[in-house]
């Protein structure tokens, strides 16, 4: 058993937290993981990545083969269509968060960002199913937008294939956030849920 | 209670590879760990400085990478087990005093871990340290998962007290960032007594004895590595292509393997230890196959070595053909991915690895619309304002002047978030370093202003002594110390400056500006969000002869975001902002590149985004039309 995860964003929206809290959660679960990140200048705006494989057996690779990814989570619009040509698959089901959030370049005027509608329609002839989310916006009602990663977690805990529910997850953030945040953080889970199971297309 | 320093062992957890190097050196009974920051090496002290908190051991980030090993080689010296660690840059540091301790040997165990960054990923170079390890006779272990990672840095210190000689442990990017679950064992308990037996000495003397020494030392471990579970075999028999590599590109040929059902044609020798090379394993696995495939990152380090050996033994091993960087299969530079794995066994067993039909698809529906995402400060950043001003300084002069440049955020000064104004960017306190030379041209009718930059942990590290420098020549450079109180680009660890160890115990700060005068420069100090004002003083220091030092103060705007946060709420008051019509189109979006700032497509006007913007105020400065306004926050 192979399940390849793709989580995708931009620094500073806690795509490497999200990755960490999955993949603790899948350890305790009795998953063998293996997750490979991609940050370094990432901190300063630029594009993240991170591979979260979970196994029965045990496997090394921190890498996912090329358009082997089962499920990508995009934290940002633009850079979950950036990588879907060499990691998705007609397979792979899209949770994208719909808020971009603009690259330099772009506000510079050197080059356009696309029009997030035509992204929408590219993510969503390119893989099995999209979910396309106001993942920002409930964030920013919960606290900030901070809170956008746990929200993403909890509409991935949500889709029947993946293995980890949202109490799984709940289960090993108290040894991420302090007391006071875990709160929040559960409420992000549970709304993050709500968005997939009462998802209307 | 932090993981790290659990007592007990038995469980698995998930830990990144840097944690599993730092668990490792704790369960070999670590008591002293030295480093100086770098991507992708920092979390290896950090994560030791945490475990501090709960275990009898010592951690400090150290003013330079060479410092660190020297303290650590104390450390052994007195009879401790001690771990140093860098990025592939800091070897290059430290390499003066490695190849001078590898003669005179080691006491207490000693591993120096060197984290390379394949791809220049966070780095201004790509290097492959493993060279280091010939260069200074010394054996070298590269782990490939983190699990590897954990029992080789355990492994590590037995093999340097046996032999007497520091080891090597080198790790990647992608292996030191990857994660992963890890079987802990229990930790030791730490009761060393520190003695330095008088009865011995360590130096270099007789250098040829010690020479000779230090091979046999080789020799021994050498031996050791013939049984290694480190290195194995796995595959058929006679497998039509035999992989011999090392560290994360070994598990990507497995998984190309498995993905393509080759098993029964392919066969992987891993190896673990990789200087010296265990000849005898080598050659027993050089007959199962004709073909063989070397893997690893970067140079052909392997691939030379082993085939040398397959030269001399050719008698014994048979003709080969070789595959490999070195042999033109794969790119001689850039990291390995699991896709030059597929590729490569795809032609050579001519087997289709691409989903193509999908490639096609999406390259058609999405041709040519998705713009590259350009590097840039946070918003925010001290940096933004600094090279502004700098900027601004320089054209009033109108010289030609430019930035000769540093390792730090800061770095990207060369690209359009720093206004393009740094022209030169190599090792750590080079930017001073070059510019005593600029400063000593004027004799010869160079009158461009040079202005060079440095950060505040980049000053201590290797800035000091061209500043020493150009005191005593006389040379005419002026230093931009941009003081962010941090070293923020590896993740804000603490520095000489800063008022705090490693291990959050407080210590006397070095005042920059102060050190700067006690050496009789010209100083001065500024803000780097009053941009005009800085502007105006760095004209003038311009305009100056003989050495001269500016430092800008200001928080790291992601140290800042986390203290306390900003004053101010920005709007853009879009009835004043003139949009296209300004400064040769939109000035401030076009220029500033503040991700903060950004531009309302359909009215035509620039707008804060408000998810972005962390209400520094700066940008109020620089419209022309006085049109972005901020409010101090409710
Ligand atoms: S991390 Fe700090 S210093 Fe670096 S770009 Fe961001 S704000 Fe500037
Ligand atoms: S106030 Fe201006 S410069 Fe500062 S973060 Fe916001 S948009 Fe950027």
């Amino acid at each position: 058993m192979e399940l390849n995860v793709i989580i995708t964003g931009v620094g500073g929206q806690g795509n490497v937290l999200a990755s960490q809290v999955l993949g603790n959660a899948a350890v305790y679960k009795g998953f063998h993981v293996s997750i490979g990140e991609t940050f370094g200048l990432s901190q300063r705006g630029g594009a993240v990545m991170s591979h979260v494989r979970l196994f029965k057996e045990p496997r090394y690779s921190p890498l996912i083969p090329p358009n082997r990814a089962h499920i990508v989570v995009g934290l940002e619009p633009l850079e979950t269509l950036r990588i879907a040509q060499d990691h998705a698959n007609p397979e792979t089901l899209f949770i994208v968060n719909s808020r971009p959030i603009y690259p330099l370049n772009v506000i510079a005027g050197d080059v356009d960002y696309p029009d997030t509608a035509w992204i929408r329609q590219v993510l969503e002839q390119g893989g099995s199913r999209l979910y396309w989310l106001e993942g920002t916006q409930l964030a920013i009602e919960l606290g900030g937008p901070i809170m956008l990663n746990m929200v993403m977690l909890g509409a991935l805990c949500a889709i029947q294939s993946f293995p980890l529910e949202t109490k799984d997850i709940k289960d090993i953030l108290g040894e991420i956030f302090p007391q006071s945040k875990l709160e929040v953080n559960y409420r992000a889970l549970d709304m993050g849920e709500e968005l997939i199971s009462n998802y209307e297309n | 209670m932090n993981r790290i320093s659990q007592k007990k062992g038995g469980t698995r957890m998930l830990l990144q590879a840097n944690e599993a190097i730092a668990r490792g050196a704790l369960e070999a009974g670590v008591i002293f760990a030295a480093g100086y920051p770098g991507n992708p090496s920092s979390e290896i002290i950090e994560t030791l400085a945490k475990a501090s908190r709960d275990l009898p051991i010592y951690v400090e980030w150290s003013v330079n990478e060479k410092v660190a090993l020297e303290a650590a080689t104390g450390a052994s010296f007195a009879g401790c087990r001690a771990i140093c660690s860098m990025k592939q840059n800091g070897v290059n540091v430290v390499s003066d005093f490695l190849t001078n301790l590898s003669l005179s040997g080691t006491k207490g165990g000693l591993v120096l871990v060197s984290c390379d960054d394949p791809g220049g990923i966070s780095s201004t170079n790509e290097e492959d340290a493993r060279a280091f390890a010939p260069l200074s006779d010394i054996p070298l272990l590269e782990p490939s998962s983190p699990q590897e990672a954990l029992d080789m840095a355990r492994w590590a210190f037995d093999l340097s007290e046996t032999i007497n000689n520091i080891v090597m442990i080198r790790s990647v990017s992608r292996l030191s960032h990857s994660r992963s679950d890890v079987q802990v064992k229990d930790l030791p308990d730490f009761d060393v007594q520190p003695y330095f037996d008088t009865k011995v000495s360590f130096h270099t003397f007789p250098i040829v004895a010690k020479h000779q020494a230090r091979h046999e030392k080789l020799r021994m471990a050498e031996e050791l590595f013939e049984n290694s579970p480190f290195n194995f075999y796995r595959g058929p028999s006679r497998p039509e292509l035999l992989v011999i590599g090392s560290g994360c590109a070994v598990d990507y040929a497995i998984d190309a393997i498995e993905i393509m059902s080759l098993w029964e044609r392919v066969g992987v020798l891993k190896l673990g230890t990789t200087w010296p090379l265990p000849r005898k394993l080598l050659l027993e696995n050089l007959q199962k196959s004709e073909s063989i495939l070397f893997v690893e990152d970067v140079d052909p380090f392997i691939e030379t070595n082993v085939k040398a050996l397959a030269a001399e033994a050719a008698r014994q091993v048979g003709v080969k053909t070789f595959h490999g960087r070195g042999s033109g299969d794969f790119p001689l530079c850039g990291e390995l991915g699991p896709s030059h794995l597929l590729e490569f066994f795809g032609n050579y067993f001519d087997l289709d690895w691409k989903d193509q039909e999908f490639r096609n698809k999406m390259g058609s529906l999405t041709k040519g619309k998705i713009p590259p995402r350009e590097f840039g400060f946070c918003p925010g950043c001290p940096h933004r304002g600094s090279f502004y001003a700098i900027k601004t300084a320089l054209a009033w002069d109108d010289r030609d002047g430019f930035v000769s440049g540093d390792i730090g955020c800061y770095t990207m000064g060369i690209w359009p978030t720093g206004f393009n104004q740094v022209k030169s960017v190599h090792a750590m306190g080079s930017g001073s370093g070059i510019a005593c030379g600029y400063g000593k041209l004027e004799g010869f009718g160079f009158d461009q202003p040079v202005i060079t930059v440095c950060g505040d942990s980049t000053f201590f590290h290797a800035t000091i002594p061209a500043l020493v420098n150009a005191r005593f020549n006389n040379a005419d450079i002026l230093l931009v110390v941009l003081d962010n109180s941090a070293t923020a680009m590896t993740g804000f660890q603490p520095h000489p400056g800063t008022g705090k160890t490693a291990m959050g115990q407080p210590t006397q700060p070095v005042d920059i500006a102060a050190l700067c005068e006690s050496m009789g420069l010209e100083v001065h100090v500024g803000d780097p969000y009053e941009m005009k004002e800085t502007a105006r003083r760095l004209y003038d220091l311009m305009q100056k002869q003989g050495p001269r030092v500016m430092v800008l103060r200001r928080k790291c705007a992601l140290v800042q975001g986390r203290e306390g946060g900003f004053p101010y709420d920005m709007h853009v008051d879009q009835s004043l902002c003139v949009g296209e019509e300004c400064g040769c189109g939109r000035y401030c979006t076009r220029i500033f590149r503040c991700p903060g700032l950004i531009w309302d497509k359909e009215k035509k006007k620039a707008m804060i985004d408000q998810v972005i913007c962390v209400g520094c105020g700066i940008c109020a400065e620089i419209c022309p039309q006085g049109a972005i306004k901020k409010e101090a926050k409710g």
